[in-house]
């Protein structure tokens, strides 16, 4: 501590390795967050459902989507990404999970919405075995954080058919 | 600074910077706002840069006492001989 330049040196160093220690603690004390999130999701129109040139299977549908996932929010959440995703198997692949729409939510007053769209990516299979097929919905999030661990999880809601022929 | 002033700004600049880590979180957790806990925690890096960094005066209370030039003088160093140890050497 002999001179200014040691004195800024040392001060520094702590004060970092201090902010490392406060970001931690911060990160974990996401864990004690009660979180009670709750999702719908109805399928209003079956707009297509077509076999493309190449074989694949493609349908289109218009999603009403409603959800309240305002508890994820914590202090140390900077947004929270969340998708749906139709889950479902085939012959080929034990679990087929596509990825039909997605959002970015960057403040809580934004969590709590209704939407309704048609899906936001495009819902191709690998082959044509989506006639009849029973599929589930799956709104996944992950809420990330500001410093720290990200958590993920997710809601299954099951029950929803394609129908048993082209249109 | 003197040694006593060295030793007191490295305990004052530890216990600065930890009581306000402490606080910041403490004060962060309570209002659920991460910037509040930043803002509080950079305003102590700045207090604690401000008081331990500078030479203050009141770290020089206990200046090093140095010899006195004239009594230095009567002890003066001694002389390193190299002459006598070169002719022993070519003799061998």
């Amino acid at each position: 501590m002999h001179s200014f330049g040691y004195r800024a040196n040392a001060l520094l160093t702590f004060a970092v390795t201090i902010l490392a220690f406060i970001c931690a603690i911060a990160s974990f004390s996401d864990n004690f967050s009660n979180q009670t999130p709750s999702a719908q999701i109805q399928i209003l129109n079956i707009n297509w459902f077509q076999k493309q040139p190449h074989g694949n299977d493609e349908v289109s549908l218009t999603l009403n989507i409603t959800a309240d996932l305002q508890s994820l929010f914590t202090w140390n959440t900077k947004q929270v990404f969340a998708f749906v995703a139709a889950e479902y198997k085939t012959s080929q692949n034990s679990l087929n999970q596509v990825s039909l729409w997605d959002a970015i939510i960057g403040e809580k007053e934004h969590a709590k919405f209704w939407i309704q769209i048609s899906n936001k990516y495009r819902f191709i299979d690998q082959g044509h075995n989506l006639r009849g097929k029973d599929f589930n919905l799956t709104l996944h999030w992950h809420v990330m954080p500001k410093t720290g661990k990200m958590f993920a999880d997710k809601i299954v809601m099951s029950g929803y058919r394609l129908p048993d022929a082209y249109r | 600074m003197d040694w006593q002033g060295q030793k007191l700004v490295e305990q004052v600049m530890q216990i600065l910077l930890l009581i306000s880590g402490v606080v910041a979180v403490v004060v962060g957790y309570a209002t659920e706002s991460f910037r509040t806990m930043m803002l509080i925690y950079a305003g102590g890096v700045v207090l604690a840069t401000l008081i331990t960094v500078p030479n203050w005066p009141f770290y020089n209370n206990h200046p090093l006492k140095w010899l006195d030039p004239s009594e230095a003088e009567k002890h003066p160093k001694p002389q390193v001989v190299a002459v006598a140890s070169k002719k022993k050497f070519s003799k061998k």
